[in-house]
């Protein structure tokens, strides 16, 4: 380790405990806990979106998969930034209205079923422990790569860091780790960039021949199929990639931080073009670490290509921009993680805790007491369970956690907002249909079980064929709620008429309070 | 702006609006069908435009052909996907703006009539 890096490292960790002491300082009522007191502006929350969702998957993982698989890694990129516009166009601005701490706030507005907020509850908590585990587990094996630590003294700190701020800053300190982190990120991402295309002459079309004969795919590199060669199984990831977004209850928490459906809007807005100009990025990343740093080296320092980045970095711009890139690598997992430990604990402290056990009539101070102990729980399980995951494949687990969220909250959610007829029973069955479809499909498929030894959990044949079922499952999400709906006879057709007129509007949505 | 301080007047107001008559007024029928009319083809859209990536890619082979020097069909259709998303974004921000001054619209007849009328 130079000594660069542990300098750059330890700026990071101060600036976030920085950032941490003063918002420790302004997290008095659950409000500032959960949303930051619904104060942040369009900007900063688009900010601090693009901070929660560009995770080392994105940063690392898709660099890799476009250095060794060519355009099949970009398919991700494709996936993660549509998804965007779905949460624009269906889910922002209603969310934002109806809410008010959680996605079971939301789903609640419609229908003050305690069976309801459990089954939203215990979605959120599902979704974000895979992946937190996902996060924390390629934490531990990327810091252990870059700084020749063991295992679990890397989880460890990231666990340590992310409890810290969660536990004293609640969202304000979240947040800002988070606009930190991504303004960090796209200034690495912007250099690196910059650089690959100086070696390109600035030329694109020089760079694409170029690749072209520097791998030993030759021109099939350019070309899909490296990869993904299953229609089937390539569509059903895209569907999970597309839909998942709009249910990652990590990710709609952050439209509760600003004050109405506009902010949100604008904030969706602002992550949109960096979250854009992030995926872009990745391609300059991959063609140029395929190109100088070169398949071999790339695959021995990590099978899964999770190396690339850093290592084209070493490559291109020396010591300095290999502690730089490292060093922002190491914010993007804190800043992720962070916004997962709150998530999980607003739904056990709030949800479980608050609304269903005290029924709503926790006390102030209670409320905050109830979400720190929360995220130590969620923080400590998390990092316990991440030191058993060791050897799961982080893909795996993150696309498990896009398909829960496509299957499990998406239907539910489109429903609260837009079905007349639904109902209680519905907003259950979605829930479960989703939720237990997703984990049983994924638990018969090929990403649990492969007749190879050591490709998956257990050594067999699998029972159903695609490794991500959300070609399946997302449907059954819908046609859950759907059957749910109709064999019940509840219907209520005036509180339908105030969530209509709520979404749609923005009357009397909780962040006028502010 | 006006329509925030109308929301905290508003909390104040502790008779129960009749929302039903809200919904089947006609200034919100007419935003109702507004959204609509922009939301739901576009939405079908931006989907068939990103769904149809994996499916020529992954039952067809004529994206493959060059189009710019090395540079074949299927990386400008994928750069098409980023300059699809941010042309919507950037069409829904102005339609959006329409459709706030509908539900402000909307929040003042609420106010003055209780029914939006």
């Amino acid at each position: 380790m130079s000594p660069t890096v542990i300098i750059l490292f330890l700026a990071i960790v101060l600036l976030t405990l920085v950032i941490t002491f003063f918002a420790a300082r302004k997290t008095q009522t659950a409000g500032d806990f959960y949303t930051a007191g619904g104060g942040l502006t369009g900007t900063q929350n688009g900010l601090a979106i693009a901070g929660d969702y560009l995770s080392a998957a994105s940063f690392l993982g898709i660099a890799g998969a476009i250095a060794l698989f060519g355009f099949d890694g970009f398919f991700y990129s494709i996936g993660f930034l549509i998804a965007y516009l779905v949460v624009l166009f269906l889910v922002a601005e209603p969310l934002r209205n109806l809410g008010k701490y959680t996605l079971a706030d939301m789903i609640n507005s419609r229908f003050d079923a305690r069976k309801v907020r459990g089954a939203a509850a215990l979605n959120t908590i599902t979704i974000s422990t895979f992946y937190m585990i996902a996060q924390l587990v390629g934490a531990g094996a990327l810091i252990q790569l870059l700084f020749g630590i063991d295992y679990w003294l890397a989880v460890l700190i990231v666990g340590v860091m992310m409890t810290t701020y969660v536990l004293f800053g609640g969202m304000i300190a979240t947040s800002w780790v988070q606009i930190v982190k991504a303004v960090l990120l796209m200034a690495g991402m912007v250099i690196m960039a910059f650089l690959v295309l100086l070696k390109f002459n600035f030329n694109i079309g020089q760079m694409f021949t170029e690749v072209k004969s520097v791998t030993t795919h030759g021109a099939a590199y350019l070309m899909p199929g490296l990869q993904y060669t299953e229609p089937l199984g390539t569509l059903s990831l895209m569907l999970a990639l597309v839909l998942g977004t709009a249910g990652l209850p990590h990710i709609l928490m952050r439209f509760f931080t600003v004050k109405d459906a506009r902010t949100a809007r604008k904030s969706v807005i602002t992550a949109t073009w960096i979250i854009g100009l992030f995926y872009i990025l990745t391609l300059f990343l991959g063609f140029g670490a395929a190109a100088f740093v070169g398949y071999e080296t790339i695959i021995a320092a990590n099978p899964g290509g999770n190396m690339a980045a850093p290592l084209l970095a070493q490559a291109i711009g020396g010591d300095l921009l290999f502690a730089f890139i490292s060093a922002v690598a190491f914010a993007t997992i804190l800043a992720v993680v962070a916004g997962l430990v709150l998530a999980g604990a607003s739904a056990f402290a709030h949800d479980l805790y608050g609304q269903i056990i005290k029924k709503g009539k926790a006390s102030e101070s209670e409320q905050v007491k109830a979400a720190r102990y929360a995220s130590l729980a969620v923080s400590v399980l998390s990092i316990v369970l991440a030191l058993f995951a060791q050897y799961l494949n982080v893909a795996f687990l993150v696309s498990l956690a896009f398909c829960i969220a496509a299957s499990a909250n998406l239907p539910v959610i489109l429903y609260t907002v837009y079905w007349k007829r639904f109902n209680t029973a519905g907003a259950v069955t979605a829930m479960l249909t989703g939720l237990l479809s997703a984990l049983i499909l994924v638990s018969l498929s090929p990403s649990v079980f492969s007749p190879i030894e050591g490709a998956a959990l257990f050594v067999g044949e699998p029972i159903f064929p695609l490794a991500n079922p959300a070609l399946v499952s997302v449907p059954l999400g819908f046609l859950g709620g759907y059957v749910g709906t109709i064999l019940s006879k509840e219907s209520n057709l005036k509180r339908y008429a105030e969530v209509k007129v709520k979404a749609n509007t923005g009357y009397k949505s909780s962040g006028a309070n502010h | 702006m006006g329509a925030e301080k109308k929301y905290k007047q508003e909390q104040y107001v502790t008779e129960e609006l009749d929302y039903v008559k809200v919904i089947e007024s006609k200034s919100f029928k007419k935003l109702m069908h507004d959204r609509k009319k922009f939301t739901i083809p576009l939405t079908i859209f931006f989907l068939v435009f990103y769904f149809m990536l994996p499916i020529l890619t992954s039952y067809t082979t004529f994206l493959n052909t060059p189009a710019i020097g090395d540079i074949s069909w299927v990386w400008l259709f994928a750069l098409a996907q980023f300059v699809m998303t941010w042309v919507l974004c950037t069409i829904y921000v102005k339609k959006a703006a329409g459709f706030d001054k509908q539900a402000d619209q909307i929040i003042k007849e609420m106010e003055q009539g209780g029914d939006g009328r």
